[in-house]
């Protein structure tokens, strides 16, 4: 018991002294978790839509072979940034940018470089969730759109990424929980996030396993409170489970040969759907 | 006789080695009413679908106002709006309310505003009965309902001819008589229309001309009296002997 209580003691010691720098810490996961799942999003609904569009026989060739090489950069992109640890992703990019160009060109800033990584680094899985997503939704969907006359642009836009977006909104989640998580490998190029505080304040106080407590509890407080938020952004996202008939236009129901339903619920109820 | 919309010249399709149309002669002229009759397998959704350029045909032209749609560089989204079609699985977006589904085609694809949109959606909404419901999804309505608003969204774009898939096979009965009646509505009004269907009462009473089909092919074509009173060929004959004793 008396381990738990200095535990204890020294958690409150830490959080007294140092609480504005774990909370910057995590804000500074946050913010770049965040920013790069948005960003990584981006780029895989990009890539998702730039892979999925049709080809037919009768297109003039430039077009096919245009096609066929964005496949294949994207292809490569996907295979590079999975099948390598994000760790190694970021010291190459901090310190292959100088070093490929003679010191011509440096990162203007630590965060730039982190964000660049995280961001396309979260778009290679995204590119393969997102494509996933496409293939999910039902080609009447998109037969439907065509034969109204819409481009692919629009097809995609207007109604299949909205429902690719509803089936794929999990993966996001888990997508966004592992960037809080795995920024932290940033304190390699020497992003200061909730991590890198930690080893700071160590440093300077030597109480390791408390703070590393500190961490534990600061981050499950970060994922459980993304996990309730991406809960209702599903709820919201699917709608209500009821709708309304137009009845206050009162001609509505003098015209066609609508037949109401005969109890005050809606119709839904009725079929159980 | 009136102007001729679509004109179809030795259209052929095969899906490998497999031939589902072959060299098709057909054409549909302003006002007419066409039912396309055969078995399942016969090639009549396939020659539908190859005038919406939703399968692309293997051989042949197909000419809307004497211009080829097959050709390459032609504007297929823009001839599309203006040939509507409606799905055996009406085919309505998930994502959007009923109002939302017959709005977007002529905001997106028409660039109509907000509001002229809204009331053309309103106007279709209402000819086929479904004004109430413009505010449920389509998965809270029923499929004789769904194939009403997928009739309205099609009809929202205006278009010059409306091509129907199979519009009653997914549908009970009763759902069957709703969807029958607004078509019927729609022919009364002068619509050009092409119909696959296995509704022989439909093809019957209501088209203005039968075109039979059999493994690929168009064996008879001409009104309806005629196909059903004194069909030519036995395929025909055969064909209609399922539907009525004679």
């Amino acid at each position: 018991m008396s381990n738990l209580a200095q535990l204890g003691s020294d958690i409150v010691k830490l959080w007294n002294n140092y609480a504005s720098v774990y909370l910057t810490g995590m804000w500074k996961t946050v913010s770049l978790a965040v920013i790069c799942t948005l960003v990584g999003c981006l780029i895989g609904f990009l890539c998702g839509v730039l892979q999925t569009i049709p080809v037919a026989k009768k297109d003039n060739p430039l077009k096919k072979g245009l096609l066929g090489v964005l496949r294949g950069i994207i292809r490569a992109y996907v295979e590079v940034f999975r099948g390598t640890p994000m760790i190694l992703q970021a010291v190459f990019v901090y310190y292959g940018l100088p070093y490929f160009t003679n010191n011509a060109v440096q990162w203007k800033s630590v965060w730039l470089a982190a964000f660049v990584v995280v961001a396309v680094n979260t778009g290679a899985y995204m590119a393969e969730t997102v494509r996933g997503g496409i293939l999910s939704v039902d080609p009447g969907q998109t037969e439907g759109a065509k034969a109204i006359g819409m481009t692919h642009w629009q097809t995609m836009t207007s109604v299949i990424l909205p429902q690719a977006l509803r089936s794929i909104l999990p993966q996001i989640g888990n997508n966004f929980i592992i960037n809080l998580k795995d920024t932290s490998v940033m304190f390699i190029i020497g992003y200061t996030d909730f991590f890198a505080t930690h080893k700071a304040v160590v440093g300077a106080t030597f109480l390791y396993f408390p703070s590393a407590t500190i961490e534990m509890a600061g981050y499950l407080f970060m994922t459980l409170v993304s996990s309730i938020l991406l809960r209702w952004w599903e709820k919201r996202m699917d709608g209500d489970a009821s709708y309304d008939l137009a009845t206050t236009d009162t001609l509505a129901h003098t015209s066609g040969m609508v037949r109401f339903p005969k109890s005050s619920g809606d119709a839904a109820d009725e079929r159980g759907r | 006789m009136s102007e001729q919309i679509l004109s179809i010249n030795h259209l052929s399709k095969s899906f490998g080695k497999n031939v589902v149309l072959k060299d098709i002669d057909f054409s549909v002229s302003r006002g007419d009413v066409t039912s396309i009759i055969g078995a399942s397998g016969s090639g009549k959704s396939t020659l539908l679908r190859c005038i919406n350029l939703l399968e692309t045909p293997t051989a042949g032209q197909i000419l809307f106002h004497e211009e080829d749609i097959t050709r390459r560089g032609y504007n297929v989204p823009a001839y599309r709006a203006k040939v509507g079609m409606v799905f055996q699985n009406f085919n309505l977006f998930n994502n959007m309310t009923v109002l939302d589904n017959c709005m977007v085609g002529l905001i997106r694809v028409m660039h109509k505003d907000r509001e002229t949109a809204e009331q053309t959606a309103r106007f279709y909404l209402d000819k086929v009965g479904m004004l109430p419901y413009i505010h449920a999804k389509p998965r809270q309505i029923s499929g004789g309902q769904k194939q009403r608003v997928a009739i309205a969204r099609a009809l929202a774009m205006e278009p010059e001819v409306l091509l129907f898939d199979e519009p009653t096979s997914a549908l009970d009965p009763q759902m069957v008589g709703e969807v029958l009646d607004v078509m019927k509505t729609l022919v009364k009004e002068g619509l050009t229309m092409l119909v696959v269907t296995h509704e022989m009462a439909f093809a019957r009473d209501v088209s203005s001309r039968t075109v039979f089909m059999k493994d690929g092919v168009i064996w008879e074509d001409g009104a309806p009296e005629q196909i059903f009173g004194t069909p030519e060929r036995p395929e025909t004959k055969e064909f209609l002997s399922r539907f009525f004793d004679r």
